[in-house]
């Protein structure tokens, strides 16, 4: 697909793509923040126009069945619950999120040992910049290129790791894996993040992923 | 970002969810709370099997992609913390987004322009009235507004499911064309809904 990636952001907030351009949009949007800031006003627009549809109410039956289903699920997926309930937590908290990194940097200062932890040791040399990763870490990035994440994610369930992504135009590429869980994962990236990329975690079966199967579902913020 | 939730887990008995944020159900729906997902879905049913019909014409295929919908919001609601979005963005994108996947398997587009397949019944109670009714009129009211290749290009797309390519086809039109109708329509029918005050704030 030749055209412009930044053109195709109308009709994606219109799900107006195919399949195919839908998948190849959302890799660039991994990349684009411009194209992310456009995107959350359009999509915004685009979803009014449901309301311009307003008519018949939908049948009584239609709630119970949505409910009773829904339901279903929870029973038949006995360590959901609290799966889920914990993926809540960091993200109800997002002060404490802040907090944690805050934390991360205080130790730094505060006692130096730069062993601390990798986090601290990046964030410790010179030119090296942290940038947010939304409520649930950041990411330091030393002017080499390497690079570390705090994040703040509940232990991956059984059969599953966290995995880091470093996302350029040009592709993406595995950056690690992790467990989460306690009050914030530390990792150090396994290959250095190139100015101009996005890192992003994504939940893939355990031993990782050629690719990402899935949209991360956590980014840092910026292109660093 | 707005305040999502509180730290208290909420009161065991009678809650009345009437007064919390969509944003905040959506994160107790996303710890499993059934009684946040019937809110949001006494929020937003009528809105997306409105929005289901339109697009499928269909009553049994609009029930059908409006439970798929609310069932994705059920099994995903997680995701939706690390959206920036507002919670009705995110839900109706959702409705949305099955009914177009739906509509597209069924191929039951239809040829003819989407005004001629006549218009929904206006919401009849009186709370209804009040709400939805004013919204419907607003955006209906924005969308006169829009220069008609804009709002083809919209109505084509969202209600009638056409992806920009086959729009293009249709219409015998560069994709180019289509894509800048679809920005340019998008973009000025936010202003027009954020005039008539009915958008709240993306910021």
């Amino acid at each position: 697909m030749a055209a412009d990636p930044h053109s195709l952001v109308a009709p994606y907030a219109l799900n107006a793509l195919d399949d195919e351009e839908c998948r190849a949009f959302e890799q660039h949007l991994a990349v684009c923040e411009r194209c992310r800031n456009e995107l959350a006003g359009l999509k915004e627009a685009a979803a009014s126009l449901a309301y311009g549809a307003v008519g018949p109410a939908p049948p009584p039956e239609l709630r119970e069945r949505i409910l009773t289903q829904a339901r279903s699920e929870r029973e038949n997926v006995t360590s959901l619950p609290q799966r889920r309930r914990s993926w809540t937590a960091p993200l109800a908290a997002a002060a404490a999120i802040a907090a944690s990194v805050a934390l991360g940097l205080g130790v730094w200062s505060a006692t130096r040992p730069a062993s601390t932890n990798v986090f601290t040791s990046v964030v410790s040399q010179p030119g090296s910049r942290v940038i947010s990763m939304g409520d649930q870490g950041a990411l330091a990035v030393a002017r080499d290129g390497e690079a570390a994440i705090v994040l703040r994610v509940p232990r991956a369930p059984a059969g599953k790791t966290y995995q880091a992504w470093v996302i350029r135009d040009d592709g993406i590429k595995s950056a690690g894996l992790f467990g989460g869980g306690g009050d914030a994962s530390v990792v150090k990236l396994s290959r250095p993040v190139p100015r101009g990329s996005v890192v992003g975690v994504t939940v893939e079966q355990a031993g990782g992923a050629p690719q990402p199967t899935q949209q991360p579902f956590v980014a840092s913020g910026e292109k660093t | 970002m707005t305040a999502l939730l509180t730290t208290s887990p909420p009161p065991a008995a009678s809650r009345d969810l009437a007064h919390v944020s969509d944003e905040a159900l959506l994160s107790l729906v996303a710890s499993s709370d059934d009684q946040a997902l019937a809110e949001l879905y006494d929020r937003f049913g009528r809105v997306a099997y409105g929005l289901a019909l339109r697009i499928l014409r269909d009553e049994a295929l609009a029930q059908d992609a409006v439970q798929e919908a609310f069932l994705a919001i059920w099994r995903s609601a997680d995701r939706f913390l690390a959206e920036r979005a507002k919670a009705s963005t995110w839900i109706l994108t959702l409705v949305h987004r099955r009914s177009v996947d739906l509509v597209r398997r069924e191929d039951r587009r239809r040829g003819e322009p989407l005004e001629s397949a006549g218009e929904p019944a206006a919401p009849e109670t009186v709370e209804d009235e009040a709400t939805l009714g004013f919204e419907r009129r607003v955006v209906q009211e924005a969308l006169s507004r829009l220069q008609p290749e804009q709002r083809e290009a919209l109505e084509l797309g969202y209600y009638g499911g056409l992806t920009q390519s086959e729009l293009a086809e249709r219409l015998g039109l560069p994709l180019g064309t289509i894509k800048s109708r679809m920005f340019t329509g998008l973009s000025r029918l936010r202003e027009l809904l954020a005039e008539a005050g009915l958008e709240s704030s993306y910021p």
